[in-house]
């Protein structure tokens, strides 16, 4: 290994910088004044209890899990059709079909919802938590399959030929020896899934109706300047939420690859 | 392979079950994608929705966005923008990239990634929110400055400027152009910056001629990833810019919703993801010209 100290304090520099702002949400979640500013005032947990004392929040914090929840597993199990049928088999228009399903990541999200706003309305589904999920089950559905592609693709082959060999069907083939090996991309990919949809602004206020969730109703609690000092609260907690669910999804698929016998080759996507 | 002729008899089954395993994704991707960007198409070309009905087909509403100088301005302005993000990130970006791939150990490679991918993960909306707390008139750097006596009044340049939006992007997006960039640094064949070296160039001349050339598919991979959300955003300009320096998807809200005008919001939306599809070409052809030019 070459050593250059340069670059390593450049490199630090930029990860401090890259961690500056999310560093000032708890010193300013347990900072003892309404006003975002220095000097700091004291100590207090007066705006976690102010968070955990409003209604509002709560309703928006309900939404978002039911959201969260079903667009990861919808966004999964669309995955793996997508995954094992783009790793496993060949077929005319793969590209194509792969295309389309993974397009999602190069369109902004405002054409995205608007897309789907105008067709919703213009068949009269009534926008509410349901159209919500129709869109992030869209926009999660490329996570999903890149992962799962990723780990369905480094199967050994052999052993699924070796299961047929001994007398397995497809599908016992699948659930017996291809699920459980993959079943760290799809932990990965439900945690990741599951975190997209939680934060997700654009089509959750777009397509929800008079249904707050809960990245609408911090960007409406933007408009009080009295609110920031519990939003910073909020943020604080979000942020760890965050930083726990990627560490699990890290660990499993660290798991994955040990488990297929493969070599890491850095984080996700 | 011993199965290679079997595997050609088996060769229409496969393709049968390869489309009945992708059907549901495909087919979903089809209905709340493919169809409702038709749609936008389709209203694109209609002379005036806000009748309710569709009253005829035409172009008039390109020539409207096209033409219209408000329109021009807020399609420069998000171009201008996004490619300043796109720079700044990117030049930032690689020599962290370039850190991590050649002078971390192996092992430790994932927890540096890691690290600088945790950021990404955290909320948006309170990311862009806290820029906004940092550089507001009554924010960190105001009030950190006149606490220390830096300051006597709080800058109001770094407020509602397209300075702070530029900063505020730049930083959500870091970790999406280290990424590419850090694979595609991975794949070099590290004996040939050896043989670079014991032929006589200096690390500097190596890097320029043998690093950089060889990881610039990863660089065009980081722009295109960078430029593409940042054209599209919606939140950093109504809440850093103050809603008064408005971006394309701004813009495409306000049409779209605050004046019920689907036409005219419809044909911006196909405009901006022309422009979003024009560039990325060409960076594409750029980076194909760049390889053929390497052999």
């Amino acid at each position: 290994m070459m050593k250059s100290p340069g670059l390593k304090i450049y490199t630090i520099a930029y990860l401090v910088f890259l961690y500056a702002p999310i560093a000032l949400l708890p010193i300013f979640a347990f900072n003892d004044s309404r006003v975002i500013a220095f000097p700091l005032a004291g100590f207090t947990t007066n705006w976690f209890v102010e968070m955990w004392n409003d209604q509002q929040l709560w309703i928006a914090f309900k939404n978002s899990m039911t959201i969260a929840v079903s667009s990861a597993l919808f966004a999964t199990l669309f995955g793996i059709f997508a995954a094992r049928a783009s790793t496993r088999y060949n077929f005319p228009g793969k590209p194509g079909i792969i295309g389309l399903i993974m397009l999602p990541l190069v369109l902004p999200e405002m054409i995205v919802s608007m897309a789907l706003l105008v067709i919703l309305i213009g068949i009269g589904v009534p926008l509410s938590i349901f159209t919500i999920i129709l869109g992030h089950v869209l926009i999660c559905t490329p996570y999903a399959v890149a992962i799962l592609s990723s780990a369905f693709s480094s199967l050994d082959r052999s052993l699924e030929e070796a299961a047929y060999d001994l007398g397995e069907t497809r599908a016992s083939t699948f659930r017996l020896i291809i699920l459980p090996l993959v079943m760290p991309g799809i932990i990965s990919s439900l945690l990741i899934s599951f975190t997209i949809s939680l934060d997700e602004f654009i089509i959750a206020y777009f397509l929800g109706g008079n249904q707050t969730v809960l990245s609408v109703y911090i960007f409406g609690q933007f408009r009080f300047p009295q609110k920031v000092p519990a939003i910073m609260a909020l943020g604080f907690v979000l942020v760890c939420i965050s930083i726990l669910l990627l560490t699990i999804a890290e660990y499993f698929r660290r798991r994955g690859i040990a488990k297929t016998g493969g070599k890491d080759t850095g984080g996700f996507l | 392979m011993d199965n290679g002729s079997s595997r050609g008899r088996f060769r229409d089954s496969e393709a049968a079950q390869g489309y009945l395993l992708i059907s549901p994704t495909a087919v979903y991707a089809i209905l709340m994608l493919a169809a409702p960007l038709l749609a936008v198409f389709v209203y694109s070309l209609m002379i005036d929705s806000r009748a309710g009905a569709s009253a005829g087909f035409t172009f008039g509403n390109y020539v409207e966005v096209w033409s219209g100088r408000i329109y021009q301005a807020i399609m420069l302005r998000s171009l201008w923008v996004s490619m300043l993000v796109t720079l700044i990130t990117v030049l930032l970006a690689y020599p962290v990239a370039y850190f991590v791939s050649f002078h971390v150990k192996p092992e430790r490679k994932a927890l540096w990634l890691f690290l600088i991918t945790i950021p990404f993960w955290t909320s948006y909306l309170i990311r862009v929110f806290l820029w906004k707390v940092i550089l507001g008139y009554n924010g960190v750097i105001n009030s950190g400055l006149m606490s220390l006596g830096i300051i006597d009044e709080p800058l109001t340049v770094i407020n509602y400027s397209i300075g702070s939006m530029v900063a505020t992007l730049a930083h959500a997006y870091a970790p999406f152009a280290i990424l590419p960039i850090f694979v595609s640094l991975e794949k070099i064949d590290r004996s040939l910056l050896e043989a670079g070296q014991d032929l006589g160039e200096s690390k500097l001349l190596t890097f320029w001629r043998v690093t950089l050339p060889l990881s610039m598919a990863g660089v065009i991979a980081a722009v295109l990833i960078v430029f593409i959300p940042t054209i599209g955003d919606y939140v950093t300009p109504e809440l850093i810019g103050g809603g008064k320096i408005p971006m394309i998807a701004n813009m495409i809200e306000v049409k779209m919703l605050k004046q019920n005008d689907k036409a005219v919001g419809a044909a911006i939306a196909v405009s901006a993801m022309l422009i979003v599809t024009a560039v990325s070409l060409v960076f594409l052809l750029l980076n194909k010209r760049f390889l053929k030019g390497q052999k």
